[in-house]
């Protein structure tokens, strides 16, 4: 409550503050200076979503959404793309939640401090600045040479994985770290083992921490096009990978994770570089829907955050 | 001390021993790249110049074939498609230009066989402002003396092109270095590819290229010749002199196609893998499905149509199974009708 209070008293005085008399002249330079940058920004924002808006909007039905590419813009659709994104993110979070959690816990929880621990830390450290294209690279060696995934579904979900590998590992160890130590404490007084801990108090009390930066780091994976093309993604693909449910026993396959595919961002790509102006337009409707998917996972992202807050409300702590 | 240092050690030895485990695992239980093979895939990897044409193709080939033969396209690059090629990995390579020396070796060393089969001409065209009115051709000496590394900060005004011309700021725009248009464009005016004066306003999107020339009345740029024809109204074509001739050219489907449009026109491949060939009878049908539609399909997609007598000459070469390359030289500068007569070398 105070949180709340404490912010309307700011919001005000970022209105009041530069008008008001008895402020230093350096506060109200600031202000003034902040102000200024804050509009610039919101501005360069809707004026890129509405240019997209208003250049593709027109282009967006169900006709596009379920249409496969081709040389006639107004023809041309983006089913294997969105339907290649909505996979590839799939592999993605289930690969990066396990691994990167995981690993997360270990380091926080279990790891011994000492030279090696330091090196693996800072290997995640430089993971998390390494280029997107040199990903790509490694994988294109060593998932699709080397364990002759070929250009396939899985090879790209595990490509965006090694991406957002850092962002959801340094996501749980900061949300591991803010559960004070005196809740440890208590649990471990009561006789309570480490995986007990893990399992009953740090893991639910951070999972909200945990949440966001998944949601957060495969909104970023979803808008990767280099690693991808570096991989061998395909441009011109008309039609979709294998359905993972089928009427037979055991009416799961897992078939489609070696299939062909493209991605939303790779047919934007392509079609904002063709000479056509139809084609831009195209180009402006996947962004829209790229854009559409990125807000619902933010949207996502905001609700989880809202829902364990309440469940397991901090105000004891 | 002995105590606590055992822990670790187990730590490390753990780690490692996941780390090779795993890496097992995935290359062993996995069942390994089946599916793709059990239908009749056509793969196609390479120059992204091409790929509207290879697309279109791709498209009425599947239609005509109802689905029965999938094709699928990507855009690698030539380079990054030839490595692919000569991996064997894929059926049909797109090339903006011919096979080079390396790539030769790499795919003798796999023992992939080739053929080199053009399908159409691109051309590269110079352009101005509309409202230019002081110029309306140039030579290839001219362009050089613009665009050759040398001229970097010191052909600035359009005077100091030729004295004639008036004393205005000379824009520049032109293509990035990882384009296929600026290593053709180097190779063909300064004589040596790659090599380009740096400070002008570069783009691996010639749309970005064509846009900052129509807002720019003292611009000069070059481009690929189908984003000029997107935008002929906006746009003003120079007429090229050739070396030793008197009188430009004005680049269109008719000048390229007869080669009169010289030195910036060049054709385009299709390099396809003999192998392939001969054990995936679709591929050949892909393939000469392709030779046959090419020339209308390229007016649509804004590429040049190779003629009727050369169309017949690389639809023999694919017949006869001529393998191999007629560039092994490196004569990039002949005509096409003169290669296609020459012996080929794998």
């Amino acid at each position: 409550m105070s949180l709340v209070f404490l912010f309307e008293i700011e919001k005000c005085e970022v209105l009041m503050g530069i008008f008001s008399a008895n402020k230093s002249l350096q506060d109200r330079i600031f202000l003034g200076v902040s102000v200024v940058v804050l509009i610039f920004v919101l501005g360069i924002i809707f004026a890129l979503f509405g240019g997209l808006i208003n250049q593709g909007l027109d282009r967006l039905n169900w006709d596009f959404m379920f249409s496969f590419p081709s040389r006639n813009p107004q023809k041309a659709g983006i089913y294997s793309a969105w339907v290649g994104s909505i996979l590839v993110i799939l592999v993605t979070a289930i690969c990066s939640v396990i691994i990167g959690v995981i690993t997360g816990l270990y380091l926080e929880e279990y790891a011994p401090k000492n030279w090696m621990t330091q090196i693996i830390e800072l290997a995640i450290a430089n993971m998390a600045g390494v280029p997107s294209i040199t990903f790509g690279l490694l994988a294109l060696s060593f998932f699709v040479i080397r364990l002759d995934f070929g250009e396939s579904i899985l090879t790209a979900g595990l490509t965006l994985t090694l991406l957002v590998l850092p962002i959801i590992i340094v996501a749980t160890r900061e949300s591991l770290r803010s559960i004070p130590l005196s809740i440890r404490e208590a649990v471990y007084s009561l006789g309570a083992s480490r995986y007990q801990v893990i399992r009953d108090h740090l893991l639910p009390y951070s999972l909200h921490g945990i949440l966001t930066g998944v949601i957060l780091a495969i909104s970023r994976a979803i808008g990767e096009t280099a690693p991808l093309i570096a991989i061998g993604a395909l441009t011109f693909i008309a039609f979709l990978p294998q359905p993972p449910l089928e009427e037979q026993f055991p009416f799961v396959n897992f078939d489609w994770l070696f299939d062909n595919f493209t991605v939303l961002p790779i047919q934007m790509y392509n079609w904002i570089s063709r000479p056509q102006e139809k084609f831009h337009v195209n180009a402006a409707a996947t962004g829209i829907v790229l854009l559409i998917i990125t807000t619902l996972l933010n949207l996502m992202a905001q609700i989880i955050r809202f829902y364990f807050r309440k469940k397991y409300s901090r105000q004891s702590f | 001390m002995a105590a606590s240092s055992s822990p670790k050690r187990s730590h490390t030895r753990l780690i490692g021993a996941l780390i090779v485990t795993v890496t097992h695992l995935f290359g062993g239980f996995l069942p390994s790249k089946t599916f793709a093979g059990k239908r009749n895939v056509v793969s196609v990897d390479g120059s992204s110049t091409l790929f509207p044409l290879t697309e279109a193709v791709s498209e009425e080939f599947q239609r005509a074939k109802r689905g029965s033969i999938r094709v699928i396209v990507g855009i690698s690059g030539t380079g990054g498609g030839f490595k692919k090629f000569c991996r064997g990995s894929i059926d049909v390579q797109n090339a903006s230009r011919p096979i080079s020396e390396d790539e030769r070796k790499k795919c003798e060393a796999s023992k992939i066989t080739y053929f080199e089969l053009p399908v159409a001409y691109d051309a590269i065209v110079v352009v101005t402002h509309p409202k230019n009115d002081w110029i309306n051709e140039i030579t290839i000496d001219q362009l050089k003396k613009i665009w050759e590394p040398s001229a970097q900060s010191k052909i600035l005004w359009w005077s100091d092109i030729d004295p004639k011309f008036p004393k205005k700021k000379l824009n520049l725009y032109g293509p990035g270095t990882d384009s296929g248009t600026f290593d053709y464009f180097t190779e063909a005016i300064v004589g040596k590819a790659r090599s380009s004066r740096g400070d002008y306003s570069a783009s691996e999107d010639d749309n970005t290229t064509v846009q900052g020339v129509i807002q720019d009345e003292g611009s000069l740029g070059y481009l690929g010749f189908a984003y000029f024809l997107a935008n002929k109204e906006k746009l003003k074509a120079l007429k090229i002199i050739p070396h030793g001739q008197k009188n430009g050219v004005l680049p269109s489907i008719q000048t390229i196609a007869d080669g009169s449009y010289q030195p910036l026109s060049r054709p385009l491949f299709i390099y396809v893998n003999a192998q392939s060939v001969e054990s995936k009878p679709w591929v050949k049908e892909f393939v000469s499905f392709y030779l046959n539609e090419a020339s209308k399909l390229a007016i649509e997609t804004y590429f040049t149509p190779l003629n009727e007598q050369i169309i017949q000459l690389v639809k023999q070469r694919f017949e006869k199974k001529a393998l191999g390359t007629s560039y092994y030289d490196h004569k990039l500068s002949q005509r096409l009708n003169e290669a296609l007569a020459r012996e080929t070398k794998l």
